[in-house]
């Protein structure tokens, strides 16, 4: 393992009874970078983040976290570890001095500089007004600035943040995504899950899971670059029968409804495909326009999980 | 920022700060919770006001009704002794066994004594009852009231005087409503303490599970030792303060003497706290709900109750219950308490029944500590 990788597993794998919740991983997470985990719900992306955490053992496979064999070290990771859950998970009836205060106790930070980081966090993270307020009390994106404060209190060198903006208001999740670079400027290691396209965009890395299988990884860019297909985008009023339509068309690899419009990925091999599929749905009288469109995350991500449907 | 090999060690080896930090905590949590804290004053207090007053076992002012037909000095003295036992009231004084019988039947006393027109040589012979009691043998405890009554020996007063007579045992017959209470008060203190001292750590950590905490808990270098000392050190306080209450009212209400020393049942008491409060922490990393951690506190209280001395008599019970109701502490807190509180009795005459407090306090929780993960499979 070099020097730049904080997370590497290799088969990694976990199963609850007869279901197989992550299926052999590979994965590679680079140091001091902000890397993402794509996918949907139940695309295991809690389950292996507990895992690379040691708090899931795996059932087959390993994990090597910043030099450590997880769940073997998981100890000693844990005080290297900051470690946000999806479900906020301070005291409510605890304030937000109080909760960090317990933490830092808790990861043993000097006595005498408990209170100046306390109070630097508090004011890096808007919160010193709320300081001495219940934290049940406080808002959804002042709760999530509070858990993150709460996880880089002692200055941990790896993150891990699951789906941390899931219930955040949009304002909110672009202030938390200035707040991870700037870790990832000071060298913190970041690996944080969503199902937000536009917060997958911003990632240095991204892994996107389906169905517990990594099926694309890469730097976004780089993704989208290689993504096989060409990409068409087609407005009607009846999008459930243009999708209908167009996914009986032999050169079509998969659609997306988005509103009254549909991504369409089609073969590259097809000459002018924009045109094609607009003829397709004359002929099948759905009135709809087509034009070629840039690739989007979407579309990678479409592309990539429509791999694993087919398969048995 | 990387931390040091040394360092980093240092931080997963266990620390009395990181159990402060937790205790720290715990009373937070306890100061926010009015229900939780209003139950370490409220259970106390209804309880032992509920067992000393309400199931009081001895029966006092029971009606009474006289027909005294000898009119002599001695009919006057035998009813007024029987009065004195405070067992009855003498509401109503008729001329016949006949008007008795009525105001039996209508209900208006539920105890008539007739003195017959003899009294005087039955007492002077004693080769037979003196007097009658009418009784409403339709309560079994009223009956068995007047059955004690009738035992005493009553109206021979100036014989007694001229005998060597044991008046120190009628004396106390004589106080028969303080002995109930000064019983049961004690044997209420070792029942509160166990049925709150479990309930309160037995939601302890599964509350955390609940609440969603324990995930972001077992991810910090918090161990397990740790995290279960912390949880018990604020409720050993709490079980102090109950004990406190409990004794107090009863001394102040129930005039329930402390016999021994207080400083000695205050540190055997600590036993038996300790022992409840660690198998209420086991409770709680066994149960996956706080419904299923009260569950299984119940289970577990409902035979400490029943075998444990304080509802039936130890002796009268059978082998096998016996060897159960050894294993509960609180077998054991009501031999310390009640020798201490009513015998006298030292530490030293209880240490048989602290050893067996220490180690059901160290079995379970190392039990709980070893059953505590930290992981979430």
């Amino acid at each position: 393992m070099s020097a730049e990788v904080a997370i590497e597993t290799r088969g990694l794998t976990r199963r609850f009874g007869a279901r197989v919740a992550v299926d052999g991983l590979d994965l590679s997470v680079p140091r001091a970078r902000v890397s993402g985990f794509l996918g949907p719900n139940g695309s295991g992306k809690s389950t292996t983040m507990r895992m690379l955490c040691g708090l899931l053992t795996p059932s087959a496979g390993e994990a090597t976290v910043l030099g450590l064999s997880m769940p073997r070290d998981a100890e000693t990771l844990r005080t290297r570890l900051g470690y946000m859950t999806q479900r906020f998970s301070l005291y409510e009836d605890l304030s937000v001095r109080e909760n960090l205060e317990f933490l830092a106790a808790i990861h043993r930070l000097p006595r005498a500089h408990r209170r100046a980081r306390i109070d630097t966090l508090l004011g890096e993270f808007a919160l010193t007004a709320r300081a001495s307020q219940l934290a049940g009390t406080l808002s959804g994106g002042q709760r999530q600035r509070l858990a993150l404060a709460g996880a880089v209190l002692h200055e941990p060198e790896l993150l891990v943040l699951d789906e941390p903006t899931s219930a955040v208001d949009p304002q909110s999740r672009r202030d938390f995504w200035e707040a991870l670079f700037a870790l990832a400027e000071r060298g913190v290691t970041i690996l944080v899950s969503t199902h937000f396209m536009d917060e997958a965009e911003r990632c240095h890395e991204l892994a996107i899971l389906d169905r517990g299988r990594l099926v694309a990884a890469g730097p976004p860019e780089r993704l989208l670059a290689e993504l096989g297909d060409a990409v068409v985008e087609v407005e009607s009023d009846r999008p459930r029968a243009a999708r209908e339509l167009l996914e009986r068309h032999p050169a079509v690899r998969g659609a997306a409804q988005l509103g009254n419009r549909l991504r369409v990925l089609v073969d590259p091999a097809l000459a002018d495909p924009a045109r094609a599929l607009a003829e397709a749905l004359a002929a099948g009288g759905v009135a709809a326009r087509a034009r070629p469109a840039p690739p989007s995350l979407e579309d990678v991500f479409v592309a990539a999980t429509r791999g694993a449907e087919r398969e048995p | 920022m990387t931390p040091s090999g040394a360092s980093s060690r240092g931080l997963t080896r266990f620390s009395l700060e990181r159990v402060r930090a937790v205790a720290r905590k715990e009373v937070l949590h306890l100061r926010r919770d009015r229900l939780t804290g209003g139950m370490i004053a409220g259970i106390p207090l209804m309880m032992t006001l509920l067992f000393g007053y309400a199931i009081n076992q001895d029966i006092r002012h029971l009606r009474a009704g006289v027909a005294d037909l000898a009119g002599t000095q001695r009919a006057r003295w035998l009813a007024a002794d029987a009065q004195a036992t405070q067992v009855i009231d003498v509401v109503r004084q008729t001329g016949s066994a006949r008007e008795l019988e009525r105001l039996l039947a209508r209900g208006e006393i539920s105890v008539g004594i007739l003195i017959p027109v003899d009294v005087d040589a039955r007492l002077a012979r004693r080769d037979r009852p003196a007097a009658q009691l009418l009784v409403d043998g339709g309560d079994p405890i009223v009956l068995g009231a007047a059955r004690a009554l009738a035992a005493l020996p009553l109206g021979s007063r100036v014989p007694a005087a001229a005998l060597p007579a044991p008046t120190f045992e009628v004396r106390a017959y004589y106080n028969p409503e303080r002995r109930s209470a000064v019983h049961i008060v004690p044997g209420v203190c070792g029942v509160i303490l166990a049925l709150t001292m479990v309930l309160f750590t037995a939601i302890a950590i599964v509350r955390e599970r609940e609440r969603g905490n324990l995930e972001l808990l077992i991810a910090t270098p918090v161990q397990s030792a740790e995290l279960m000392l912390g949880k018990i050190l604020p409720y050993i306080a709490i079980g102090y303060v109950q004990i406190s209450l409990i004794l107090g009212l009863g001394f102040l209400l129930f005039d329930l003497p402390i016999r021994g020393s207080l400083a000695e049942l205050y540190l055997a008491a600590g036993g038996f706290v300790v022992a409840s409060l660690s198998l209420g922490l086991l409770f709680s990393t066994l149960a996956a709900s706080q419904f299923q951690a009260f569950q299984m506190s119940f289970t577990s209280f409902l035979p400490q109750i029943m075998l444990s001395g304080y509802m039936f008599p130890f002796e009268g019970m059978p082998r096998p219950a016996q060897w159960l109701a050894e294993i509960f502490p609180l077998t054991h807190f009501l031999r310390i308490i009640r020798g201490i509180v009513l015998r006298g009795a030292s530490l030293g005459d209880v240490r048989g029944e602290l050893w067996p407090l220490a180690l059901f306090f160290l079995v379970t929780l190392t039990l709980a500590a070893l059953r505590f993960r930290k992981r979430l499979d």
